[in-house]
């Protein structure tokens, strides 16, 4: 019996449907995930691994059976039909990754603003280009973008940058004297971009603020509730963290692939993320944006756990840094180097010496 | 001397007494011939690959384990600072240039280029630029702040290094933008009179496009090395945020570029592969004007993506939505020219010879580096992968699964009009299964250790990925040694190859209508079009109208085919000459 092609077509159609959606949803292929942002995420991806698995089978498919069905045979000198087109078929292959990439925007988009893309108070408090930007050097371009004549607004950027340096903690690491703060940068005083809070958190202050500063080759958190600074970043489970990130030698990159989530931490701005952790277990922040040769060493772990758990450590932390503090209470932490500042933590921070080295030379 | 005169000097190749007969002292000088040209820029560009060939491998080796063991860590990042620079702008961008050269004259029936002396003047910037970029491995301060050369770490690390970066950079793309105007100027006028846009090959729309978009994006990359140059040397703060400059604009100015740049990488060879295809699967290319404008509109849309390269840094939240949407959307045109050759090659007689085969493999595994581009176009999933390696295995997916096995599909095709001599198919074959091997054991384990969390552009990792990047080393030990084969037979082929004659795959385009190799002026008249460039399974497509015919116009008539028959030994040079 020959079975008609619309048949053989129907079923191979369903069978390339049922295989790119088994292994859309069993591709094992991401990491844990432990913050309710990187559910949204392994969602699209997911999503997105289905109609790639399916255009994938598809176009090799056809490539490999048409190499093969349709090879010439030997003594076979003939050319084949000459058919140079078929406008319906061109429109319908137009219109399909049309319609398929306009769906993985429309998903992208609100898996964008779910995990806080689009916090409002991140934009509409400050200009997207403050104009005074046509002042800064290095921001010609920028400047290009607004002919409108110079503001007189204050600088959000350095008020939040004061803010954050009330912390001695941070103002030690954050070496800004030797780098000033931007003020062109977009959102209040923060970055350049950011991943803020969720729709239903938008414009509330997070629940938990940790300042991050990356340093060849270092992660330090501080805490400005508390005033802790540690190489290790702990944070409750179910509380909504706000990260507030800033480098001061060259750019770095928070990245906890747990997470899915990633900044760069810019020297002379301050970007930010948010993101509410959902899972115990220990995770490691990584550096994801080339910082120099010992880029592969600079990591940081990451403890997400229980409330009570997170209160435990906090309280054992302050214990500990009033120790160190009485250590160093003669000098003042801003007068020194981050190599000097650095060196009561670095065991504890698991650098090496010769990465330590490494900072000043 | 007239302008007129000079032109004819400029094209008498130096050395040469007799037309057509080259001596292989012109290839190591400066000649204006543009098919001299075009062979300069494809075995320079390839000795480049073969070094950047083995950085890769030194860079595997070093990651074969999870320690730092192989080289110091500044070894390493100068390796792969250097892997990059040379593969992108010493051999795929600078390749592509090489085949225009050879092929645009030819295909539109001209005798030479617009501008010889040009042409030649952008060659001879690219060796002097390699070989500086490689001397600062000898100097002992090899650039290593990674290929894009961020601020502010490009300006902390040597500054030596640096500088000779950028300046070897600089002259590549001024190399660069001198071939684009004369590609351009070439295109636009001197097709032979009857030659329409519409009748030109595929391949020169796909120069086209590239050359257009190697004019705008280019001089902002130069002036944003230029600006650097000064952060580097003279102390400004353009970029320093020490003095309050902005790193950020740098990376803006750096991918206006660079993103483009891929399509530079990879426009030429869409152009070679839709030139083979039909070709050896003896049917017409399928939406001929639908391959043609999707060139045009990737160029375009090239230009308002570059910052789905900054969606993890400094770009304002609304804004990453708008890059997203543009990058999303180059997926069509890239999608319509796949199914365009998936449809020419449907139905056909497909000649399985080794051009074909990496036209297919081209195919096969650029649409992986196409399907992980456009997961990476979807903000929320790229910020989890941008950076690692992931991102490794997308751009090696397009550049080698795309523009390399697109140079060796062309190179395998045109060899035959290169030289006069066919390759040696055997060994074509088993270079090819080494290739197709190699490159997905070494690319395709790293989409998982990307998503898993391993960075790129480091010198240690996790030790929980040692397993893969074993895979991957081997792997690039297996494309180290498929290069051999094709050396070899290209080196032998080309000495003692069997002779070619001179339309050995009976194909239809220009370029097959005259000698191979190709005679001084390439025709001995004008030649007259008397069919589009594929015109296969055509009724009387198989009969040849010889070129020669001392009356074209009136014998070819306006349904009758230009073309060489493949038996009958076209008349060459030599022969008329030896007639008169
Ligand atoms: C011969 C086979 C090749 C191997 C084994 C190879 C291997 C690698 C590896 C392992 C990296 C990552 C380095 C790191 O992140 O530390 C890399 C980066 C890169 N490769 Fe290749 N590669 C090959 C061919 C090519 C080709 C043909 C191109 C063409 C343009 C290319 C362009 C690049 C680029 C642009 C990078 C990014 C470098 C960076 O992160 O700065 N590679 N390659
Ligand atoms: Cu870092
Ligand atoms: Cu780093």
């Amino acid at each position: 019996m020959k079975i008609p092609t619309s048949i053989w077509t129907l079923l191979i159609g369903i069978v390339l449907t049922l295989a790119s959606f088994w292994y859309g949803q069993n591709h094992g292929l991401l990491p844990a995930a432990a913050t309710d942002e990187a559910v949204l995420v392994d969602g699209l991806f997911n999503a997105m691994m289905i109609v790639s698995t399916g255009i994938f089978l598809l176009v090799e498919g056809i490539l490999i059976y048409s190499a093969f069905r349709y090879r010439q045979r030997a003594g076979d000198n003939k050319d084949g039909p000459p058919v140079e087109g078929n406008i319906p078929l061109e429109i319908l292959w137009t219109a399909i990754p049309a319609i398929i990439v306009i769906g993985i925007s429309v998903y992208s988009f609100d898996v964008y603003n779910e995990i806080g893309g689009f916090d409002p108070h991140a934009i509409h408090e400050a200009p997207m280009m403050n104009q005074e930007s046509m002042a800064m050097p290095g921001s010609a371009m920028a400047a290009t973008l607004s002919d409108t004549p110079p503001s007189t607004e204050p600088n959000l950027n350095q008020e939040k940058s004061d803010e954050a340096m009330q912390d001695p903690a941070t103002a030690a690491v954050r070496n800004a004297d030797q780098i000033p703060q931007l003020r062109n940068a977009p959102g209040v005083g923060s970055v350049a971009p950011t991943i803020g809070g969720t729709p239903d958190k938008a414009g509330k202050p997070a629940e938990l603020q940790v300042n991050v500063t990356g340093l060849q080759y270092a992660w330090i958190f501080t805490y400005p509730e508390t005033g802790i600074t540690t190489g290790e970043m702990h944070v409750p489970i179910g509380r909504e963290v706000q990260i507030s990130m800033t480098a001061n030698d060259v750019i770095h990159a928070f990245w906890v692939p747990e997470f899915r989530l990633k900044q760069d931490a810019i020297p002379g701005r301050q970007s930010e993320i948010r993101f509410t952790p959902q899972k115990a277990g220990d995770y490691t922040l990584i550096c994801a944006e080339l910082c120099g040769p010992y880029h592969g060493a600079m990591r940081a772990p990451v403890v997400v756990e229980p409330q009570e758990a997170f209160d435990k450590w906090m309280q054992e932390q302050l214990v500990a840094s009033k120790e160190t503090l009485n250590q160093a209470i003669a000098v003042n932490p801003a007068d020194l180097s981050p190599n000097e500042f650095l060196a009561p933590y670095t065991k504890d921070m698991g650098i090496k010496p010769e990465i330590l080295h490494q900072v000043h030379h | 001397m007239t302008q007129a005169q000079l032109q004819e000097t400029a094209n008498i190749p130096a050395l040469s007494e007799e037309p057509g007969i080259r001596k292989w002292q012109d290839y190591f000088g400066f000649n204006t011939d543009h098919k001299v040209i075009g062979i300069q820029y494809l075995v320079t560009t390839f000795i480049f690959y073969c070094i950047g060939g083995v950085m890769a491998d030194l860079v595997r080796t070093e990651l074969r384990t999870p320690e730092v063991d192989f080289v110091t860590p500044e070894v390493y990042n100068s390796l792969f600072t250097l892997h990059a620079t040379i593969m992108i702008f010493l051999w795929i961008v600078p390749a592509g240039a090489g085949f225009a050269n050879f092929l645009i004259p030819l295909m539109i029936g001209a005798k030479d280029m617009a501008f010889p002396r040009l042409n030649a003047v952008a060659f001879w910037m690219i060796p002097p630029a390699g070989l500086l970029l490689i001397a600062s491995l000898v100097v002992g301060d090899a650039p290593d702040a990674g290929w894009t050369s961020y601020p502010p770490l490009s300006l902390v690390t040597g500054q030596v290094g640096e500088g000779i970066w950028i300046m070897s950079v600089l002259l590549l793309g001024t190399s660069s933008i001198l071939g684009a105007i004369n590609f351009l100027v070439t295109l636009l006028k001197m097709r032979i009179p009857g030659m329409g846009v519409h009748q030109m090959p595929l391949f020169c729309w796909a120069m086209f496009a590239t050359s257009a978009l190697t004019l705008v994006s280019t001089p902002v990359l130069a002036a944003g090395l230029i600006l650097l140059a000064f952060d580097l040397i003279a102390g400004t703060t353009f970029f320093n945020p020490t003095g309050g400059g902005d790193p950020v604009v740098y990376q803006h100015m750096f991918w206006f570029y660079s993103h483009p740049a891929v399509y530079i990488m990879i426009l030429p060879f869409f152009g070679a592969i839709s030139e083979i295809i039909p070709v050896h699967s003896r049917k017409p290319i399928f939406g001929y004007k639908a391959i043609a404008y999707s060139s045009l509109a990737i160029s375009f849309l090239g230009l308002i993506v570059w910052a789905h390269h900054m969606f993890t840094s400094g770009i304002p939240g609304w804004l990453r939505m708008f890059f997203m949407i543009t990058t999303m959307i180059i997926a069509v045109p890239t999608g319509i020219k796949i199914f365009s050759w998936l449809a020419t090659m449907w139905g056909g007689k497909i000649r399985l010879n080794t051009a074909m085969l990496f036209a297919i493999g081209f195919v096969g595994t650029f649409v992986i580096g196409g399907i992980s581009g456009v997961m990476l176009a979807a903000v929320p999933f790229d910020i989890h992968v941008h950076d690692t390696y992931f991102v490794v295995a997308h751009l090696h997916y397009v550049l080698f699964g795309g523009s390399v096995l697109g140079i060796y599909a062309a190179i395998y095709h045109w060899f035959p009009k290169m030289t006069g001599r066919m390759v040696n198919e055997f060994w074509g074959k088993v270079h090819f299964a080494l290739t197709i091997v190699g490159l997905n054991m070494t690319f395709l384990p790293m989409h998982k250790l990307g998503l898993m969390g391993m960075n790129r552009r480091i010198a240690q990792y996790d030790p929980k990925f040692t397993f893969l990047n074993e895979i991957c080393t081997y792997g690039a030990y297996i494309l180290a040694v498929s290069t051999f084969p094709f050396i070899i037979n290209a080196i032998w082929s080309w000495l003692y190859g069997e002779k070619a004659g001179n339309n050995p795959w009976r194909a239809l385009t220009l370029e097959w209508m005259t000698t191979s190799p190709p005679a001084i002026e390439n025709f001995d008249q004008t030649p007259v079009l008397a069919t589009g460039p594929y015109d296969y399974g055509l009724e009387n497509a198989n009969e040849g109208v010889p070129l020669s015919d001392p009356n074209p116009v009136l014998s070819a008539g306006p349904n009758s085919v230009l073309r060489a028959d493949p038996d009958e030994p076209y008349p060459t040079i030599e022969s008329e000459l030896e007639k008169r």
